[in-house]
């Protein structure tokens, strides 16, 4: 016997998601990026959300897709994880850094190794870890240090979610999932972060046995919801 | 930008990339960083890493050329290379931590004769941008940075102690500007090439801290 966890439609595979929830949205530069399932929650509109993302914007977005920026201007944001709340520029404006600033949303910046690893602490069973990045810097103020071997680490925790939205290339129907290139990213470590893992699919979902056991970068066993979607765009 | 004295961008990270031996693991940073690429590696296998993962990429990839899939840290898209290597993200942060980058270039507003830097929030701003930096900064054996000599209201960026934020403390090693090649070390900071066309006196006036003179001081070659 095998249950689906093919979803009908983006809509549908995020009706529940209730408000104050934690949701992580993969992606870097682009590419990777869960950006039709960011605009299926944008129309669902749960309130009061953290969401953990690399940074709060993606790029070259196709029709019917959103990036964070969405959800900060829909006011459904309370607090932002990310290595980036601000451009990369300084003439750059962005969405959150304006609602930021204004003190309509929360922030929290992580640096970018200390993220994924906080993400795959959280599936790894790991409560908390110690890092050198960020020591003798604003962001290991108030954290608890320690010395090994002569040298000082940051402790940071891990960073469980309730929801993963997630981008990938191929799956079967088991939501075992492939990824093409840097496409993989923050993908598996939010995947094995979250309590449900959303996914969103380039190619059409193969039967089991579809995928090479071998070649699978994320395990169906950290999948819950799977929705093939257009690359190319998808109607709002 | 400041007014275009000596080097150029390009010539900066040519400088630069002269340092990397055969055989480095570089990390570029977004940015002025990222034309370290461009320079001339025909005598050394050189390797880059990017910090989503990518290790081994090639050139930015031309218009029309692009594969939607591959990106660098900038989000540039780049050319596959023969050998290339996909991880995801905590991978290539574990291979980052553990010391395996030689260099990592990154751009900053500020150094410090120290070898402190700040390129991640700027001063009065709420949000900053982190990304990598911080990681690869107190992780990878070498920290150079490449950035122009002054900020545009023509204010010194090579400085006695950071006003900002600061990125990771006495790290860095080198930093390439248009003004010249300087070391940072126990000593301070030594010139110790200066750019075609400047005098020493021009070098130190744009300058926030003492700088060393060296004897043999050199030009860079461009």
């Amino acid at each position: 016997m095998q249950r689906t966890k093919i979803f009908p439609s983006l809509d549908a595979a995020v009706a529940d998601i209730p408000d104050g929830s934690t949701i992580g949205f993969a992606g870097f530069g682009g590419v990777g990026t869960p950006w039709f399932l960011i605009a299926a929650l944008s129309r669902q509109g749960a309130k009061r959300l953290t969401c953990v993302s690399n940074s709060t914007t993606a790029r070259d977005m196709p029709p019917g897709a959103a990036d964070m920026s969405a959800i900060v201007a829909n006011g459904q944001l309370a607090k932002g994880i990310c290595a980036f709340t601000a451009g990369t520029r300084p003439s750059q404006k962005l969405v959150f850094t304006e609602w930021y600033e204004a003190g309509k949303v929360e922030a929290e910046i992580v640096p970018q190794g200390t993220l994924a690893e906080r993400l795959r602490a959280a599936g790894a069973g790991i409560p908390a870890f110690f890092t050198p990045a960020g020591v003798g810097t604003e962001v290991s103020e108030g954290k608890e240090h320690r010395d090994f071997d002569g040298r000082t680490y940051v402790m940071e925790r891990a960073l469980p979610l309730d929801y993963a939205f997630i981008r990938a290339w191929k799956a079967d129907a088991l939501g075992n999932l492939q990824f093409r290139l840097s496409q993989r990213n923050f993908n598996p470590l939010m995947a094995m972060a979250a309590r449900v893992t959303i996914v969103e699919v380039e190619e059409d979902v193969l039967p089991a046995g579809g995928l090479d056991p071998d070649q699978i970068h994320v395990p169906g066993l950290y999948v819950h919801r799977l929705v093939k979607v257009d690359p190319k765009g998808m109607p709002a | 930008m400041s007014e275009e004295k000596g080097l150029s961008r390009q010539q900066m990270c040519n400088r630069l990339a002269r340092e990397f031996a055969d055989g480095w693991i570089v990390n570029l940073g977004v940015g002025i960083p990222t034309m370290c690429a461009n320079a001339d590696f025909s005598d050394r296998l050189i390797t880059f890493h990017a910090e989503n993962g990518v290790i081994g990429y090639g050139a930015i990839a031309a218009p029309g050329q692009e594969d939607k899939h591959l990106v660098n840290a900038g989000g540039q898209h780049v050319l596959p290379k023969p050998g290339m290597v996909i991880v995801h993200h905590a991978d290539s942060f574990a291979l980052i931590r553990s010391g395996k980058i030689d260099v990592t270039v990154m751009g900053a507003y500020q150094v410090s004769e120290k070898g402190d830097f700040a390129n991640w929030k700027l001063a009065g701003a709420k949000g900053g941008g982190i990304g990598g930096a911080m990681d690869l900064a107190a992780c990878a054996k070498r920290v150079f940075i490449v950035m122009e000599h002054t900020t545009r209201d023509g204010s010194p960026r090579i400085i006695k102690n950071c006003t900002l934020p600061i990125t990771a403390p006495g790290v860095v090693k080198m930093v390439a500007t248009n003004y010249g090649l300087f070391r940072i070390d126990a000593a301070g900071v030594t010139l110790t090439e200066i750019a075609p066309g400047l005098t020493v006196d021009e070098v130190k006036a744009a300058t926030g801290c003492p700088l060393v003179i060296p004897d043999n001081l050199q030009v860079v070659a461009t």
